[in-house]
């Protein structure tokens, strides 16, 4: 018997509709702990090399971690994976709400998708019964309006994620959507969804996850939940939740604004934290077990229409209303709404529009070749383009290839301002004077997300410092000095990817952690009395670092020609100092970008092109990887 | 005293059903918990919180006189039931519940868990809010 977990992983071939069902292997368990762990262990050892994101023999799974839907704050992630339509290498997104604890509670860990169904179907689990569905009637609706039907047709108590038009039309930058708000919504997962036709999965499970010491889980499980609600962070950082970042961000001048021209919005008292308490809240909304609600939902009115909308936070926020220039709060939410109903990541789609409306005014994109005119601040033009490009309609088919792509098509220079790592847009914190938060996003596995670390703290205030601590010390706008570069953003963005992406694996909300100082060691402690297996926080991350280097042993083995220069920013953020703002002025030069990347890769046992060397491999338990890769020459 | 909800209070977290589940029957398995969380999507975006407040419908109801009140709780008695389930349609709160391993029915018995866990203080027990006149004007 596995404690902890729900023991089997589901296997799901839509092309000859087979459905398979295969105990989790103790190793696995072990060696790889769940979520992102197992994503990364399956995609490395069962994707045949080479293949296409829209491939049938490409695998879309759905794992939960060993925590997922027990009684601990914040139990309720499932972690999606895939080979990335963003980048072709390793990919993963990270989702709340109900669904992961709804398939274990159904007697699975894992779901694994491959094949694609000769007509649009869906997957539905109810315990034991697992079938495959038609779904015609649902395909080319939005997401909102497919899981309210589900929900309608099924009942309440089936948990379901679904696509929208873009995941069916493969925009590079869709996303799988949940809970009316809730989105796994980075690096195209929705898209692999959308090419294996597979419209939604509904699940509903009436089992227990067995505990291998109930008694003192629950009574652990408690305890954990006092320690968040006495953090300052509880009653500070939840009202607003992630959004209550913005005033600090602008202040600070880590803002991303007018496509990265700048990194500070005047406006941006009008879409903070505070303006969606006052203007369009209405319940605060949370994953399941969670204690501190970071969801925010509420009703919008705008002049193109009114919406209910989860949202938006801090990124949506920032590249909606910081990289567009959307200037309400009203306006970010309905663009927000839009995304959520058409399926489409909102950090993407608000990069690539703000590319294509510096391509307008460049004049390197025409008004035929845009179908109109487009401008920042105009909410008539986000709304145009993002129907277009979730419909891939006119412009939209070239937007929806993302913003690398979209560039080197275009050409013309544009690709200087297409804001990426390795084809993953840019998410919402400028970095050209905090050499670590830079760093993090060039190294982050899934392109440029700042999932995998969070070290703003040390580039601005100059130690780690928990969010909510961050943005309560009092700030002004004010002049920031030239941040220093050292060795020691190496360090910081390590522990911070180990740390941060451990959360990834072991199934659960990171934000009590981050945001309110929440002692990470507690997750030790609960993982060893659910499991049963007795491991240190330390011990734990180990098997992150192991982890860490199988993501990127995936992209060296599915980029071809993978190397250092795919790790760097596009050449606005070092060629470019920022326009105005706290932070004008500045810039990370090049050469100071390339001392970041050696530093980082002599840390992480990498050779001086990035890739990981024999002996770091064969440290962190992945002999297997190091034969693989040495025998196709690629280490 | 009974158990009240907030409703405005509930974020959905559903950490009451789960602590109904381990409390009463040792399983981390919500689907056999005592209330419901009905998530109110998209419209009008809220959540409603389903629980016994020990109105007695269900006693009153029963042919069989199976449904006594304990220690403030009305409680089924599985010798006395003979698994008509009267009481299951006229429970006004839709919280007597037929689980899958049973005929008879089962109902909240006070226990309070729910209420102890609630991070956010969306169930409380009444003789709290009386004696709190700042919630007694919340929940009004
Ligand atoms: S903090 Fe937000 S993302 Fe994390 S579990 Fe709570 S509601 Fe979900
Ligand atoms: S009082 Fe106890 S039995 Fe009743 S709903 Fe709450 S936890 Fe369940
Ligand atoms: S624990 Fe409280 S906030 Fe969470 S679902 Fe139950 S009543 Fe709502």
């Amino acid at each position: 018997m596995m404690y902890g977990y729900a023991g089997t992983i589901l296997r799901v071939d839509l092309s000859n509709a087979t459905i398979r069902k295969e105990p989790l292997s103790k190793s696995l368990a072990e060696n790889f702990i769940g979520g992102r762990g197992f994503v990364a262990k399956m995609l490395y050892d069962e994707i045949p090399s080479g293949i296409g994101p829209y491939d049938p023999e490409n695998m879309l799974i759905a794992a939960t971690g060993p925590l997922t839907g027990h009684f601990l704050p914040a139990s309720g992630k499932t972690h999606f994976g895939t080979k990335s339509p963003a980048t072709g290498g390793y990919a993963d997104s990270n989702m709340g709400g109900h669904f992961g604890p709804q398939m274990k509670y159904a007697g699975y860990d894992v779901l694994v998708i491959t094949g694609r169904a000769i007509s649009p179907s869906y997957l539905f689990i109810n315990d034991d019964t697992v079938e495959i569905r038609p779904a015609t009637e649902y395909w080319g609706q939005g997401s909102i309006t497919t899981e309210k039907n589900f929900k309608n047709h099924l009942g309440d108590d089936y948990q379901v994620i679904t696509i929208g038009p873009a995941g069916e039309k493969r925009v590079r930058y869709a996303c799988i959507s949940h809970d009316f708000g809730r989105q796994a919504g980075r690096t195209g997962v929705g898209a692999v969804m959308g090419s294996k036709n597979l419209k939604a999965i509904a699940v509903k499970g009436t089992g227990s996850i067995p505990v291998a010491d109930l008694k003192k889980a629950y009574a652990k499980g408690k305890q954990a939940y006092q320690k968040v609600m006495a953090k300052p962070g509880f009653k500070g950082w939840t009202p607003e939740g992630t959004a209550g970042i913005t005033n600090w961000t602008n202040e600070v001048g880590v803002f991303p604004t007018r496509n990265f021209q700048t990194s500070h919005a005047g406006h941006y008292k009008n879409i903070n934290g505070e303006a969606i308490l006052n203007r369009l809240k209405i319940t605060d909304k949370g994953c399941f077990g969670c204690p501190t609600p970071c969801g925010k939902y509420g009703h919008t009115q705008t002049k193109l229409g009114s919406a209910y909308v989860e949202g938006p936070e801090y990124e949506t926020i920032a590249l909606f209303g910081g990289n567009c220039v959307l200037k309400t709060i009203e306006e970010v939410a309905y663009a927000n709404y839009l995304c959520d109903e058409l399926g489409i990541d909102t950090i993407s789609a608000g990069v690539v529009i703000g590319w294509a409306i510096e391509c307008f005014q460049k004049g390197i994109l025409s008004r035929d070749d845009i179908g109109r005119e487009i401008d920042f601040s105009d909410l008539d033009s986000v709304a145009y383009l993002l129907n277009q490009i979730a419909r891939r309609e006119g412009i939209g088919d070239l937007l929806a290839e993302g913003v690398k792509i979209a560039a080197e098509k275009t050409g013309k220079g544009s690709e200087r301002f297409a804001i990426h790592v390795k084809g993953l847009e840019w998410s919402g914190y400028e970095c050209r004077n905090a050499p670590s938060m830079m760093l993090a996003y060039l190294t982050a596995d899934v392109g440029a997300h700042h999932n995998r670390a969070w070290v703003l703290g040390h580039d601005v205030a100059g130690a780690w410092t928990n969010v909510h601590d961050l943005i309560s010390s009092e700030t002004e706008i004010r002049a920031q000095p030239k941040a220093v570069v050292s060795e020691r953003s190496a360090e910081y963005v390590i522990e911070s990817q180990d740390k941060r992406s451990l959360f990834d694996a072991l199934g659960n909300c990171r934000l009590q952690m981050m945001e309110l100082g929440f002692e990470a060691e507690h997750y030790a402690e609960l993982y060893s009395v659910i499991t049963g297996i007795t491991k240190s926080w330390e011990a734990l991350l180990k098997i992150s670092e192991r982890i860490w280097q199988l993501t990127r042993a995936f992209s060296v083995r599915e980029i071809n020609g993978f190397g250092r220069h795919l790790d760097f920013p596009p050449a606005r953020l070092y060629e470019e100092p920022i326009a105005d703002g706290p932070n004008q002025g500045h810039v990370l030069s090049r050469e100071e970008i390339d001392d970041l990347l050696t530093w980082y890769y002599t840390a992480r046992g990498w050779n001086e092109n990035g890739i990981p060397i024999k002996e770091t491999l064969l440290s962190v338990g992945l002999s297997e990887v190091a034969e693989d890769l040495e025998a196709r020459g690629l280490l | 005293m009974e158990l009240r909800a907030i409703h405005e209070n509930c974020s959905g977290c559903n950490t009451c059903r789960l602590a109904c589940a381990i409390e009463n029957f040792k399983e981390v398995n919500p689907s056999r918990s005592l209330l419901t969380i009905e998530a109110r999507f998209p419209a009008p975006g809220d959540y409603r919180i389903h629980l016994c407040d020990q109105c007695g419908e269900c006693a009153d109801s029963c042919p069989e006189d199976a449904i006594h009140l304990k220690d403030g709780a009305f409680i089924v008695d599985p010798d006395a039931c003979t698994g008509c389930l009267i009481c299951v349609e006229v429970c006004p709160h839709d919280v007597m519940f037929i689980q899958k391993h049973s005929d008879v029915p089962i109902k909240c018995n006070l226990c309070g868990e729910c209420a102890r866990t609630c991070p956010r203080n969306a169930i409380v027990w009444v003789q709290d809010i009386e004696n709190d006149g700042d919630q007694e004007s919340e929940v009004a």
